[in-house]
């Protein structure tokens, strides 16, 4: 008992000086971001900063947004050295999160403000490209949620993307737009279920079965591509879902746009993600799915089938990889390219961990992901003195910061990645 | 309890299957060999529903035996391609035997032969004998280096080496990208983005053009060699291999016995990349003589493949990525005399892993030929 105890002791007092040391590590990056907005944003930049909210012919058309980019940024660096130092000397206050999230977030503005210095840049048209870049994240990190709440770590997000997005393009080609969704989804589904019976059945390794299905996926569809689709272009030459605008809704200015005028996708995956927590946290079937992901021989024990709990979880996260996937094709230039899903299902997987496991928390991830896109984008047609490569770089970096310094904070399904055995 | 005792026997049991101590010869010989079987037979279907008629199906793996076997020049095909798989499946193998699923080894060769390519073009005066082994060691240190970053954050942090070796793959791209464009990088008098050639000091020297000038095998192949000498004393004869099979095979255990996880995550990572590496630099070196957008053409993933074959043994990497060199120069040939794609090779790639990686479902598909599993 007395082992136990000072057990019991020692983890608080280590997580204590854990804590205060993050709060020391924030306060340390939160200073060193004040004196970079200080030293290159705002001494680096003249004259106003305009960004466009509205075109001239929406229904109501308001102003530009103008703003001084040398004082905005000194403020914005005055705002971070103040959280900083807050950070620093109160260590393991509970604003922790919060202020490096604002810290981060001001970062971003003063660095946006730097860029556009002297010129014009359509806000509302960006926000509005980082909800469509978001989409493919969001879904892959909802289809990572769903597989890895039963405990079936998914690598294949990634090629289920690919498939879907294949798949899209071919049936969308001969079936037309609806048609080819239908397809993928179901495409999608099969590999989910090729998947779980892999891991489940054949208890091959999660990580193994996961990355094989992806490169299975690449070699099928590359062949595919460069053996027909070269020869038969009518083959790969799907109908695009169109951006529809909500009546009324889709009249409010920069959040008329940017939500209520998208395609088909970006509602699919609003409402995925909110079907998708209803169904985990709310529903029975939910609750058992997470049982099997954290105690499976508990469920087990309480009669529920883990096999089967397994194969429907991860067939339905093969359904929404395969939903998202046709958005490369169907929702985006209708032609499918070899390797055109370009490692978003990774990046999935990543806004799943950084969304603690929860589908709206990935879904929030992808959007600071598909910001960190639709930025690079955007900044390379404004042209800054960093070459676009490393603009382009940003997400991928964004990834490990974000895998790195998560991980260890959020916890996975307690049974994550292991087989389970029926006894 | 014996939830967690009978799931620790099975995660061993799998970590055995991706890295076996004392593998059995029915493991070890004829799944693989019913792997490649039923992967061919699959990847015949393939092409069956793709319209393409039997007798072609029949010229293509024709043409694949002939181009990787047939002639001087289809082994000297076979062994080029198969010298930077063997390297880059070495440092593979090594992350296997430690634990660690590394899937940046691309990254890394991308790394390592850029590393490579600026020493090769830069030193002018210097004599081979210098100017080649720096060469080379410039792209170990450098895909070392690169993978010793995801090797960090795994001990640092706990985050997964397959999502930051895939995100360090995709920015190496980028950054090979970039620096093409660089002006003491990029071939003077060429607007798109070629680096300028090594030096022929630093060049992995052809070895067959007495016999036939097109002959591309290169020295590279006495690297290779090494390596795989190397790997396999490492391995199997040091402290440090000890060290490194431990942890992967029970890494409490390991711990226990007071062995550095942390330390050993960093160094089998460095030494990985360190191998993939010098694959980068043995395709710049030896074949391409210059860097080029995408030189690395995949070989970091069927790395995998070929670690994976081989069952993380250096021996059988060596033969794995001799293999794969085959369907590789064979697949050339292929897609020029019947006109089948060379991505067909990759779908009988994947499948082959697949089999390899699950003889559970090889059992299932050819119930003769296997003695019962023990016990059941």
């Amino acid at each position: 008992m007395t082992a136990a105890s000072t057990t019991d002791l020692a983890p608080d007092a280590k997580i204590d000086t854990h804590k205060a040391r993050q709060a020391r590590i924030y306060g340390i990056v939160l200073i060193g971001l004040a004196i970079l907005v200080a030293a290159v944003f705002g001494y680096g930049s003249e004259g106003n900063a305009t960004f466009g909210l509205s075109r001239p012919r929406d229904p109501w058309v308001i102003p530009n947004l103008v703003i001084p980019a040398a004082s905005f940024n000194y403020i914005a660096a005055a705002v971070l050295a103040f959280l900083g130092m807050r950070q620093f000397m109160r260590g393991g206050s509970r604003w922790s999160t919060v202020s490096i999230a604002v810290g981060f977030a001001l970062a971003t503005a003063a660095f946006l403000v730097w860029a556009t210095a002297g010129k014009s840049f359509s806000l509302t048209g960006m926000l509005s490209a980082t909800v469509v870049a978001a989409v493919p994240i969001a879904l892959g990190g909802l289809a990572g949620v769903l597989s890895e709440r039963v405990a079936v770590v998914n690598i294949a997000i990634e090629g289920m993307l690919l498939a879907g997005a294949f798949t899209g393009a071919l049936m969308g080609s001969l079936l037309g737009g609806w048609g080819g969704l239908l397809s993928a989804v179901l495409v999608g589904g099969m590999f989910g279920f090729i998947l779980a019976a892999l891991v489940v059945t054949y208890r091959m390794d999660q990580i193994i079965a996961g990355v094989v299905i992806t490169l299975f996926v690449t070699g099928v569809t590359s062949y595919v591509s460069s053996q027909v689709f070269s020869e038969y272009r009518f083959l790969n030459n799907a109908p695009v879902f169109r951006a529809w605008k909500i009546p009324f809704l889709g009249d409010i200015p920069v959040i008329g746009p940017v939500l209520f005028n998208q395609n088909l996708f970006v509602y699919g995956a609003f409402i995925l993600v909110s079907v998708a927590t209803y169904y985990l946290f709310y529903t029975r079937y939910g609750l058992r799915a997470r049982s099997v992901g954290e105690h499976p021989r508990a469920a087990d024990t309480l009669g529920i089938n883990v096999y089967r709990t397994r194969y429907i979880n991860v067939t339905l996260a093969g359904m929404v990889a395969g939903f998202g996937g046709a958005w490369f094709t169907l929702g985006s230039v209708g032609r499918f390219d070899e390797n055109m899903t370009g490692g978003l299902g990774y990046i999935g997987l990543a806004a799943m961990i950084f969304g603690r496991w929860h589908p709206f928390g990935a879904l929030m991830a992808a959007l600071i992901f598909g910001f960190a896109d639709s930025l690079q984008q955007k900044l390379a047609i404004v042209r800054t003195p960093i070459p676009s490569e490393f603009l382009a770089m940003a997400p991928y970096l964004a990834t490990i910061v974000v895998v790195a310094g998560f991980v260890g904070r959020s916890r996975p399904p307690a049974a994550d990645g292991k087989p389970y055995v029926k006894e | 309890m014996t939830d967690t005792t009978s799931q620790s026997s099975l995660t061993e049991k799998l970590l055995q299957r991706a890295a076996p101590g004392r593998a059995e010869f029915e493991d070890l010989v004829i799944v693989p060999i019913f792997a490649v079987i039923v992967a061919l037979i699959v990847g015949a279907l393939v092409m069956l529903a793709t319209a393409v008629d039997i007798e072609t199906i029949g010229r293509s793996y024709l043409a694949l035996l002939q181009g990787s076997l047939g002639s001087v020049n289809a082994i000297s095909e076979t062994l080029t391609s198969a010298i930077p798989l063997v390297l880059a499946g070495l440092g593979l193998a090594l992350g296997f035997r430690a634990g660690l699923f590394n899937i940046g080894a691309e990254g890394q060769i991308v790394v390592g032969g850029i590393a490579a390519v600026i020493v090769g073009f830069s030193f002018p005066g210097l004599p081979w004998i210098i100017h080649l082994p720096l060469a080379l060691l410039a792209g170990a240190l450098a895909g070392g280096l690169y993978a010793s970053i995801a090797g960090y954050l795994r001990a640092a942090t706990g985050a997964h080496e397959v999502i930051t070796t895939i995100m360090l793959n995709l920015s190496s791209y980028l950054l090979l990208s970039w620096m093409l464009g660089l002006e003491w990088m990029q071939r003077p008098g060429r607007s798109d983005p070629v680096s300028k050639s090594v030096l022929p000091s630093a060049e992995l020297p052809r070895l067959l053009t007495d016999i036939d000038p097109n002959l591309r095998l290169h020295a590279g192949i006495f690297v290779m060699i090494a390596a795989v000498i190397l790997v396999h004393w490492l391995l199997f004869k040091t402290k440090t291999g000890f060290e490194y099979r431990a942890s992967g095979e029970n890494p409490d255990a390991a711990r226990y016995a007071g062995m550095h996880a942390s330390a050993i995550i960093v160094f089998a990572m460095a030494t990985a990349g360190a191998l993939a590496g010098l694959a980068g630099a043995n395709q710049v070196l030896g074949v391409l003589e210059r860097a080029t957008p995408g030189f690395s053409s995949g070989i970091g993933f069927d790395a995998i493949s070929v670690a994976l074959l081989g069952r993380s043994h250096p021996v059988g990497v060596l033969f794995a990525g001799l293999l794969f060199g085959a369907l590789e120069a064979g697949g050339r040939q292929m897609q020029v005399d019947a006109g089948v794609s060379i991505d067909l090779i990759s779908i009988i790639q994947a499948l082959i892993i697949v089999f390899i990686a699950a003889p559970l479902l090889v059992r299932a598909i050819f119930p003769w030929g296997f003695k019962k599993p023990a016990g059941r």
